[in-house]
Formats: C-alpha cells, sequence, structure tokens
C-alpha cells in the first residue's frame, strides 16, 4: 500500500525523537537555560548533514521513488511573521516542552495527556487562521 | 541481534540522534515528500470543517494523507521505545537544571516529562489543565504564523538555507528564552 512506508518511517521518527530524549520536556528547558550542549548537538548534527544532503540532491536532481525531483520549500520573503510567529511558538515550544512532531510521539510514550496540549495546538491553529488577515505578516 | 536491541535501549548520542533524524528526511525527501509535523494540525482542522467557516482551511486536504499516517507511526514509534527500547534508568539531566527546577518548584522525577504537570491527575485541575491547553494553543498559532515548527524551520528550512527559517528560529529562541526566565518564575 502507498502509505505504508509513511506509517513505518513514522514509526521511525516516533522511535528516534523518544530515544534521542528530544520529547523531553526536562531536555527543553536544559536546551533554553543553556546547561547542556545535548539538544544543540542533535539539531546541529542533522542540520550539518541535512545542508550537505540537500545541496548534493540539487546538484545529482534526485529524483524520489515518484520519479520526480525532491520537493524544497522555499519560503515567502519576509521578517515580522517568521520572528513574531516564531516568537508565540517558542514561547509554547518551553511552556509544553514539545513542539508538533513531539505532542504525536508523546501520546504513544506513555503520556496520553498530552492530548489536551494537542487540542490546544489545534485551537491556535485554528484561531490563526480566523485573525490571519489582521495579523502582520 | 540482542547486543543492536541493547545499544537500541540506551539513551542515544546527541550525533547518533541528529544522523538518524537526517536519515528520517532523507527518507521522506526520497518518497517525494518533505519533512514538516505543524502542517498536521492544519490538517486536523480542515478536517473538523474549519474550511466552511474560514477560508484558510478550505480547500482539499487529501494530499496531506501522507503525513498524518506518518504522525500516527510517530506515536507508535513513541510506544515501541518506551515498551521495547527502555532501559529503565532516569533520563540524565544536568545538575544545574535540575536545581534551576527545584527552586520554580518542579521536581525532577527522571521521567521523559514531570509528572507533577503532564498527568490527568493535574490536567483535572484549572490550572494544570491551562497551562497545557496554552502551551499547546502557543505552539499551534505561533507555528502557523511563522508557516513551518522545528522540523519544517530548524531542520528543513536550514538544511535548504532559507534565510526565513533562521529568522523563525532566532524567534523560537526569543520565545523559549522569555517563557523559561520571565515567564516560568511567575507560573510555577
Amino acid at each position: 500500500m502507498k502509505f505504508s512506508k509513511y506509517l513505518l518511517i513514522g514509526i521511525l521518527f516516533g522511535v528516534v525523537m523518544t530515544k534521542s530524549e528530544a520529547i523531553s520536556w526536562y531536555r527543553i528547558q536544559e536546551m533554553f537555560r543553556f546547561q547542556s550542549f545535548h539538544m544543540y548537538g542533535i539539531i546541529g548534527t542533522a542540520v550539518s548533514i541535512g545542508i550537505v544532503m540537500m545541496a548534493w540532491m540539487k546538484r545529482i536532481d534526485f529524483k524520489s521513488i515518484t520519479g520526480a525531483s525532491i520537493k524544497q520549500k522555499i519560503a515567502e520573503p519576509g521578517v515580522l511573521r517568521y520572528l513574531l510567529g516564531g516568537t508565540v511558538f517558542g514561547l509554547g515550544w518551553a511552556l509544553s516542552g514539545a513542539c508538533p512532531g513531539p505532542l504525536y510521539v508523546l501520546l504513544g510514550a506513555n503520556f496520553p495527556v498530552f492530548i489536551i496540549v494537542i487540542i490546544g495546538a489545534v485551537l491556535g491553529t485554528f484561531t490563526y487562521g480566523v485573525f490571519k488577515d489582521k495579523l502582520p505578516h | 541481534m540482542n547486543e543492536f536491541i541493547e545499544f537500541l535501549s540506551t539513551p542515544w548520542s546527541w550525533y547518533f540522534s541528529g544522523f538518524m533524524i537526517a536519515v528520517v528526511m532523507f527518507l521522506l525527501l526520497w518518497s517525494g515528500e518533505r519533512f514538516g509535523v505543524s502542517s498536521t494540525l492544519k490538517t486536523l482542522c480542515s478536517i473538523g470543517g474549519a474550511g466552511k467557516k474560514v477560508p484558510f482551511f478550505a480547500g482539499g486536504w487529501k494530499d496531506q494523507t501522507w503525513n498524518l499516517i506518518f504522525v500516527l507511526g510517530g506515536i507508535i514509534g513513541g510506544y515501541i521505545a518506551v515498551t521495547y527500547l527502555d532501559n529503565g534508568k532516569p533520563l540524565n539531566l544536568a545538575m544545574s537544571t535540575v536545581l534551576d527546577l527545584k527552586e520554580l518548584g518542579v521536581v525532577f522525577d527522571g521521567n521523559l516529562a514531570p509528572k507533577s504537570i503532564f498527568s490527568w491527575e493535574n490536567a483535572f485541575t484549572l490550572k494544570g489543565f491551562l497551562v497545557l491547553l496554552l502551551g499547546g494553543f502557543l505552539v499551534g498559532f505561533g507555528t502557523r504564523w511563522a508557516d513551518g515548527c522545528t522540523s519544517g524551520h530548524a531542520i528543513s528550512g536550514l538544511s535548504n538555507l532559507q534565510i526565513p527559517s533562521l529568522i523563525a528560529v532566532v524567534g523560537f529562541f526569543i520565545g523559549g528564552l522569555l517563557m523559561t526566565h520571565i515567564i516560568f518564575p511567575l507560573i510555577f
């Protein structure tokens, strides 16, 4: 089935996020208090490999299994939406100790109470959609 | 094989973890998609019928089905990791963080997240419930405003050398530092 590969990659993602402890509220606190290199090491390694990988994929015009060139998102230019939206996101990331990926993973990792955080996140996304045109971008 | 499972059951180093996140990103690109989890929150709004009232959520979401399957896998992966790949040792948190949190009244309990905040017991108190809901609300609102989260901006965007992603990551840290150092002492 077409979607089974996404389920498998998702399972790998869930294991990676849990075993790396990137889903840990404590690790996020450690990061925002600059008291451990752990989270910086994880993100730094992923991005370093990612930069080389993306450059290589573009250079050889790497094709996905669908035969098309790889998808890359070219972000719209701008400053305000990224800075302000990012700041609001950061407030939530530190408070809940989880960004969207870990929110889901934590549900399976013996923290079903994160369903309340997910409901909050869906409400937040909905509220953005309602007030989108009134916000600076 | 047993040695391999044993290796996977110890907490992963930052470099192995970072490498494996890059592997996940590669597998998604190879499959013809892109690593970015926060879109699923928008998809959930669309599925819930938000598109009837708010144009932002209108239009099809079927092309996002793969991402919902991906996060469903994430839930299963989390379960597998804590059930079959756990050596039972408490999280190795920096002592300075343990002491800082203690001062805030959050006792380190060795779990992935403090049960004093993230338990049903606490969720059924008004303050506990509001903290959980507000944390999620800020994540959901902010991520859509910034058009991406940690996976979309900090990992995918920075890997693709996108300046907006760098600005978003700066924002993530402004918000995170504000919450941790200024607002936490007021909440906890």
